[in-house]
């Protein structure tokens, strides 16, 4: 059997910049003077109608959901939202949606596609909520069936990294026919204090971590992973957020253009398509 | 080089080398009792006392599910190229070709045809051994193909859990496969072709969130840890104490998160009562037209509503 396992990867190459440039990114994306939910719709759409609640147990404040009209289209909003000062922070949970939380984004998915309207999702959450009641209500089934049924939804999906994209409760929300990330936005399967706790057990460590992970815009857009890297203004996204927003709403309206021509079946099809080779290269 | 490889023998339940150095005896954590590591071996790898369910290897796991503990293993040579050139302590390349070595398994999974009680299956085998059973590119790829080949030959698919879920070291490519296997596993769905998800001890993180949890049925054996997050975050995050028996399969199926709790003796018999129940041979039309039973000189039926055109309760809009 020994003979038969192929010679693993050789040994990476020393990590260069270790302090640094990925770590920069983190912080970026958790600016708190960056964009949140609330402020990118407030520049991206108009008539903004706010809808809650699971129909099974309750509204989670950590995820927002809603009716909007996006440059002259009606589309469905969907996306986590941190909140702005402590008590909103608290009210949201900092972002960590419940089970609930993301059950309601996937009743309303289920309603745009109903109705035949775009669905775009906005990510910024440092994963989904690790507690007791989470638990006890299927946090765990709650993001696999959203994977599930996101992919099979007939109508277009376009998932944007605007902040943190963190592990599955950030792509419980992510499946996407189309997934951008904002030039400082990172995406990543482990936040890099959890990481540096596990390998190094040391939080402090989390620069490295950061490194190690791979999580920017352009490594993402690299590993063949994400569709579009949104550029934002000098500075980032907090510098000018009107620019940013105009950068991302170009990026949206190209893709809802592209994928609009494309039957319910066609855009299953894409979406299946696209998820399936991620990590796929095995030259086999 | 095969890419196939046949199982003809039962493999030895317990690997002999840990008996030697470790003696003859253990204590099971259950019942604090001395516990002669044959009467385990020969019980299933469960305390005959208290019936504790001890870890097994994914090998010792199908013997013992698949008729004469025999099955033909599928993509055994996939091996992960290490996408991120990943370094923490050691390289990630170094971690690999030491669990290669320990477990003579080239990643965490096993994708194998066989067949229960005569009924042939596909079965995923996750190895606790490999990195925690940790789900990166290749545990992602062979379940999705074994997903495919489940619905192009309608053969049920079983999984057998055991994972601490997404392997860090592969990055977002980890993330992804919960994607990956996600949407493999609604065209199974689609095809109506049944999916076993079997969670045992510990199934935890992104495997949890993906297929341990999409089963058509989803059971599991006594006492495991399931959960989403792992206790040490959950107590980190709530700063309190969890109470005993959180995230144990118990605790699961209080909350309705659980179909039942198999014990491990009667898994092969459980699983092959559901698979009667779940693997029709065809679908059966819920409704139809039957012409003889029309009222005298009532309306014909209309092309439109052929005799032969039936409602399927699966489809979709
Ligand atoms: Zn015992």
């Amino acid at each position: 059997m020994q003979d038969a396992i192929p010679p693993a990867a050789a040994v990476a190459p020393e990590i260069p910049d270790a302090e640094g440039a990925a770590w920069q990114h983190v912080l970026l994306a958790r600016h708190a003077q960056r964009p949140n939910l609330l402020d990118w719709l407030a520049l991206l759409v108009t008539d903004f109608a706010e809808l809650h609640g699971d129909r099974r147990f309750g509204d989670d404040p950590a995820m927002v959901a809603g009716l909007a009209r996006f440059r002259g289209r009606e589309v469905l909003v969907v996306g986590q939202q941190k909140g702005r000062e402590i008590k909103d922070k608290l009210r949201r949970n900092f972002g960590m949606a419940q089970p609930e939380g993301y059950r309601k984004a996937m009743r309303l998915m289920r309603l745009a596609e109903k109705f035949r309207r775009p669905i775009l999702t906005f990510i910024d959450t440092n994963g989904a909520y690790p507690g007791i009641e989470a638990e006890a209500r299927g946090q765990a089934e709650a993001i696999a069936f959203n994977l599930r049924e996101m992919s099979r939804l007939r109508v277009p999906v376009i998932a944007t990294v605007t902040g943190e994209g963190g592990s599955g409760g950030a792509l419980a929300i992510a499946v996407g026919n189309r997934v951008l990330m904002m030039e400082n936005a990172v995406y990543s399967v482990i936040t890099p204090e959890g990481c540096a706790a596990i390998t190094w057990r040391d939080p402090s460590m989390k620069a490295r971590a950061a490194t190690a992970l791979k999580p920017t815009a352009g490594e993402m857009l690299s590993l063949g992973l994400i569709d579009e890297v949104v550029p934002e203004p000098e500075g980032g996204a907090h510098c000018a957020p009107a620019a940013a927003a105009a950068s991302l709403s170009a990026a949206l309206e190209r893709h809802l253009e592209e994928l609009g021509r494309m039957s319910g079946d066609a855009l299953v099809q894409d979406r299946y398509e696209r998820f399936r080779r991620m990590g796929s290269g095995f030259g086999s | 080089m095969s890419w196939f490889r046949r199982e003809d023998k039962l493999l030895p339940p317990v690997p002999d080398k840990r008996v030697r150095t470790e003696g003859l005896w253990l204590k099971c954590e259950g019942c604090r009792s001395i516990i002669w590591k044959k009467d385990l071996a020969e019980n299933l790898n469960v305390c005959p006392r208290c019936q504790r369910h001890f870890r097994m290897s994914a090998r010792e796991r199908l013997a013992m599910l698949l008729d004469d503990g025999g099955y033909e293993e599928l993509d055994a040579q996939l091996a992960s190229t290490d996408p991120l050139a990943f370094v923490d302590l050691k390289p990630y390349a170094e971690r690999l070709r030491q669990a290669q070595e320990t477990t003579g398994m080239a990643d965490a999974l096993i994708w194998a045809r066989g067949r229960l009680e005569g009924r042939p299956v596909g079965v995923c085998a996750m190895e606790y051994g490999f990195i925690g059973g940790s789900m990166g590119a290749v545990v992602g790829e062979k379940i999705a193909r074994a997903a495919e080949a489940a619905a192009e030959r309608r053969e049920p698919l079983i999984i057998l859990s055991a994972s601490g879920g997404a392997r860090m070291m592969e990055g977002a490519v980890s993330l992804m496969q919960m994607g990956k296997i996600a949407v493999a596993l609604a065209r199974l769905d689609d095809a109506g072709v049944p999916f076993i998800s079997v969670l045992t001890d510990p199934t935890t993180g992104g495997v949890t969130a993906s297929f341990a949890m999409l089963g058509d049925l989803n059971i599991a054996e006594p006492g495991a840890l399931i959960g989403f997050a792992g206790p040490r975050v959950i107590e980190q995050t709530i700063r309190q104490k969890l109470p005993p028996g959180f995230q144990r399969s118990e605790f699961l199926l209080e909350h309705g998160m659980l179909d039942a709790i198999v014990p491990r003796k009667e898994l092969r018999a459980w699983l092959a009562r559901a698979l009667a129940f779940l693997a029709a041979p065809e679908r059966v039309p819920l409704v139809q037209w039957i012409p003889d039973r029309a009222p005298q000189g009532g309306p014909e039926p209309d092309a439109g509503r052929a005799p032969d055109r039936v409602l399927d309760a699966r489809s979709r809009l």
